[in-house]
């Protein structure tokens, strides 16, 4: 069976493991009116490709007949579509290297989407990563100083083309907000052509697909590779998961987005991957700074520039328990080492959304069973372990479409094509009944679960501020996804991702901490950025109140123990300065207050005693937003002596302190 | 072995921790920053205020007689023109008052256009470069973009450069309080350095001008310098002595200051100050918001250290 090497690279003539069936009677060499087999002649032009044939033969209409019998034009027309293009790529396999097998080349079509997948993956890894640099405000020379602050870019778009979020949102919210429309393209995209935003599109995907190439050991290659590659029982959790989320949804919590792989891919790489670079890049190129050289310095400095306006910001930024996010991703991207592509075989919810509505697709794959030699070259290059080898039925939801089957199999066993014979395809996804309905109930008890922890409805976390524009907290809770576009954008880092102050249900939410920034008073960022509506997008009018009242986001209280006028009297009243409401909701009180010297009085005389002048601040609660300006400010570093918490908030009715907040419907 | 062991102990030598607690000091001089030009000529003006002249009678037209730029080149020019201060090809550092996220029509930051006529007189007289630069107190992108500076000096083709954390290095400052802080190399690495502040109120000082925007160099944690704002600021303009003052008065914030917000905080006065000494400007601007110089404690600290004179009045004043 073996095929003897040609050292010209053209495979030899003879004791080829031609098909018997598809040859039939009288295909023999050198008999008049049967053509030599193509790939081995290297005869360019277009020839009656042996292979559409035997496709033919398979199907049952065994045409070969009428190939052998010298019919060029039948066999042309009785093997459909793909004659003219395998017949092409067949002329062409000469001048390739040697293939394995059979050595049949694939079809240049398939080869095609390949490379064009490559290209494809990398170009949205690439987009997803410029949306994430630029989701940041930069400023601009070119802008008027009255012209609005806003980002120039959609760059949520990746979350707002996710069906995902976009039916876990709808679930919750029954409503579609705004740029989730786009998430109907997507569906619409699978239905045609299958998961393909798995294989060509999500950056998470194309990060895992990079992992699972590189990270294999020794031992993950040959044989144990292919039992990894094979469809296993443990895909099935991704569909669990998905249902459990979508029942968690149908509650009232988007919790799900804790999985969406954009949202994990922003988060983890806008909060622990870029500022993490930027630390290390800021010591080194600062160490180049000190190195006594201009040029050096020169050249330090300007790439300092540079990264703070195109990568990330002109200062440090720094995320609250972000260790916990960067370890999971470290934990999913290692675990290509023995699963590749773990995460969307196993856990994504979005690839099993997506593989619940490839069963509509209408471009799939044949396998020709008969010619399969088990070589299973297809497994060792297979990505969604999806089972495109013969003998087994190709799992439809599981596939990637990536195209690396076709082009790795040597024998003409893979073909996708539009409307493709579903004999040997499962398109629904393989889950157990009972495990699906309990996966269902644990979503649905997710929601009372979390709340008769104290989290939510009493004992509510004073520090957890929300952004300014977020919707009451149950509204929040059913749209906030954790995809820290918010927390990405905000140009003070005042925003977090919450560890567990807003309970569990909360992980990963926004709060501002103002003791690391404050909401800059007339930015309203985060609700432009955020897709599922729970930050609004509010304009500067409606967050700063002019001709209405502001948006308060919590109230400022003194701690007047630690305060520096008023228990150090010493003067200070920073907070007062920074305070950015008109009139100031920190006002001062003048008094003359008593100080007793540090150092006693000559001969051991008790210290001396003078008065001092002294400004002390006060909050005007009904003026206060909360920005937390004052609590940023404060000089007293460890723990501030003004500081903001939740209450008073607008978006709220019962986290209220002053009754006059109460009347919702009188205009102030 | 003997040199194995004899290189071992050197190396521990070398890095031998002999304990101690404490932070370092630091042993680096103390410095200050002084760009002023030797001589002055008695024909030029010690303090020149500029001011757009009062619409006459019957003229109804909107707006006023004058642009900031005819202001700040008439306040220059009375100085005796930017070329006695600026050279062919000196990097210039413009340094106006970039704090707030505020648009000019606020009056917290410097107007603009007098920062652009401060450019433009310095490439006119020949400046190589001219850096405008300040360290905000709010974020510093806002700020500058909203502030009008930024685009107004792009356009002129001024180098902008935004206070990002690599540009500011620890050094002494010869202060009372301010001994080691971290400071915004790029306003202190020029040939010539021209302080445009804006006059505006300030709760705390009173007023604030010329001296008090020297804040702007300084990085760190700033806000502890308000326990002793006045030594603070006097302090400050110790350390830099800047070539000219422009102080930009086209708009003053008369209450709520230093950041305003509301758009009846400011007040149009029409007026341009300039002078190379920075107490009398002060002096000078307070009067502007109905301050005396005798209320601001850093002024009188600033006098005693020789750094100038409060009664402007005594200088030669030229109001043009």
């Amino acid at each position: 069976m073996a095929v003897a090497a040609n050292p010209g690279g053209v495979p030899e003539h003879g004791g080829v493991r031609l098909d018997p069936v598809a040859l039939g009677v009288g295909a023999v060499e050198g008999h008049a009116g049967v053509e030599p087999i193509p790939w081995k002649t290297g005869r360019v032009g277009t020839v009656p490709a042996i292979d559409v044939v035997t496709a033919g033969a398979s199907a049952g209409a065994h045409a070969s007949a009428g190939a052998g019998a010298g019919s060029h034009a039948g066999a042309g027309a009785s093997a459909g579509a793909h004659a003219g293009a395998s017949a092409h790529a067949h002329a062409r396999a000469p001048n390739k290297k040697k293939l394995p097998g059979s050595g049949i080349p694939p079809r240049r079509v398939a080869v095609i989407l390949k490379w064009a997948r490559r290209v494809s993956q990398v170009g949205f890894f690439a987009l997803f990563m410029y949306f994430l640099f630029q989701t940041a405000f930069r400023g601009s020379f070119a802008a008027r100083a009255d012209s609005a602050v806003r980002l120039p870019l959609p760059v949520e778009g990746f979350l707002l083309a996710d069906p995902f979020v976009g039916a876990m949102t709808v679930l919750s919210t029954h409503a579609v907000y705004r740029g989730l429309l786009w998430s109907v393209g997507l569906l619409g995209l699978t239905m045609v052509v299958g998961r393909v935003f798995c294989g060509w599109i999500c950056p998470f995907g194309t990060l895992h697909h990079f992992f699972g190439w590189l990270l294999p050991s020794r031992r993950g290659r040959g044989a144990a590779r292919v039992e990894a590659n094979k469809t296993h029982t443990y895909q099935r959790a991704k569909y669990y998961l998905l249902y459990a989320f979508l029942l968690a949804g149908v509650g009232g919590s988007a919790i799900g987005g804790l999985f969406d792989p954009i949202c994990i891919a922003v988060r983890s790489i806008g909060l622990g991957v870029i500022p993490a670079a930027q630390y290390v890049t800021h010591r080194a190129l600062g160490a180049a700074q000190d190195v006594h050289s201009r040029p050096v310095q020169a050249a330090a400095d300007h790439a300092q520039d540079y990264l703070a306006q195109t990568v990330w910001q002109s200062k440090q930024f720094y995320f609250h328990e972000t260790w916990f996010i960067v370890f999971l991703l470290v934990a999913v991207l290692f675990a290509n080492r023995f699963i590749p592509r773990f995460w969307c075989r196993v856990l994504c919810p979005l690839g099993a959304f997506l593989g619940v509505f490839s069963r509509f697709a209408l471009f799939g794959m044949t396998k020709d069973h008969a010619k399969c030699t088990d070589c299973n070259l297809c497994l060792v290059h297979c990505q969604g372990a999806d089972s495109p080898q013969g003998g087994v039925k190709w799992r439809q939801d599981e596939c990637h479409m990536c195209m690396n089957c076709e082009t790795a199999c040597p024998e003409d066993v893979i073909k996708f094509t539009f409307l493709p014979n579903r004999k040997s395809t499962i398109t629904v996804p393989d889950t157990v009944r009972r495990t699906a309905l309990a996966s269902v109930g644990a979503g649905a008890m997710f929601l009372p679960a979390a709340r008769i922890a104290d989290s939510l409805d009493v004992n509510y976390h004073p520090k957890v501020i929300r952004p300014p524009g977020a919707v009451e907290e149950r509204g929040f809770l059913e749209r906030c996804i954790r995809c820290a576009e918010c927390m990405k954008v905000c140009p003070n880092n005042a925003l977090h991702p919450a560890f567990f102050e807003a309970g569990i249900e909360g992980l990963w939410t926004p709060i501002l901490i103002a003791r690391i920034g404050y909401c800059e008073f007339s930015c309203v960022l985060c609700g432009q950025v955020c897709p599922t509506g729970a930050i609004q997008k509010i304009d500067e009018k409606e967050k700063m109140g002019v001709g209405q009242p502001p948006i308060k986001i919590g109230t400022a209280f003194y701690d007047h123990g630690r305060c520096l006028p008023w228990s150090m009297q010493t003067p200070c009243i920073v907070c007062e300065e920074f305070c950015p409401t008109s009139p100031k909701a920190i006002w001062v009180e003048e008094v003359d207050a008593t100080v007793r010297d540090s150092k006693p009085g000559p001969d051991g005389a008790p210290p001396a005693y003078k008065t001092v002048h002294l400004q002390r601040p006060h909050v005007d609660p009904s003026l206060c937003v909360g920005c937390g300006a004052c609590e940023k400010v404060c000089p007293v570093q460890d723990q501030p002596a003004v500081y903001v918490t939740s209450v008073g908030e607008t978006r709220s009715k019962t986290n209220v302190i002053l009754l006059e907040n109460t009347s919702y419907n009188q205009k102030t | 072995m003997a040199g194995t062991l004899g290189a071992v102990a050197l190396g521990a030598r070398l890095v031998w921790d002999k304990g101690g607690y404490g932070v370092e000091q630091s042993t680096a001089t103390r410095q200050v920053r002084d760009y002023r030009l030797a001589e002055r000529d008695a024909e030029h003006a010690q303090l020149a205020i500029a001011r757009a002249a009062a619409k006459e009678a019957g003229d109804d037209s909107p707006g006023p007689t004058a642009t900031p730029e005819q202001l700040v080149r008439r306040a220059v020019e009375a100085m005796g023109g930017m070329a006695k201060f600026v050279s062919r090809g000196d990097v210039v550092v413009v340094k106006p008052n970039i704090g707030w996220d505020r648009m000019p029509i606020h009056a917290a930051n410097t107007n603009p256009e007098v920062v652009g006529a401060v450019i433009r007189l310095a490439f006119e007289a020949g400046a190589k470069k001219v850096v405008v630069a300040d360290g905000s107190c709010n974020e510093p992108h806002r700020c500058f973009q909203r502030s009008g500076i930024w685009r107004s000096a792009y356009d002129l083709g001024a180098e902008v450069i935004l206070p990002q954390e690599h540009r500011f290095r620890p050094m002494r400052l010869n202060g009372d309080v301010l001994d080691e802080w971290p400071v915004f190399t790029t306003l202190v690495d020029a040939d010539k350095v021209i302080n445009v502040p804006i006059a505006k109120h300030h709760n705390l000082a009173k007023f604030t001008g010329a001296m008090k925007n020297w804040y702007g160099v300084l990085g760190g944690r700033r806000n502890r310098l308000h326990q002793n704002i006045d030594v603070s600021i006097a302090d400050l303009a110790t350390f830099m002595r800047p070539t000219l003052v422009v102080m930009d008065a086209w708009r003053v914030l008369v209450r709520n200051g230093p950041q305003g917000g509301n758009v009846d905080d400011a007040k149009d006065m029409h007026t341009i100050v300039a002078s190379v000494d920075q107490l009398a400007v002060d002096a000078f601007g307070c009067t502007l918001i109905g301050q005396k110089s005798e209320n601001l404690p850093y002024l009188a600290m600033g006098e005693r250290r020789g750094l100038g004179t409060t009664r402007w009045q005594s200088l030669r004043v030229r109001e043009v």
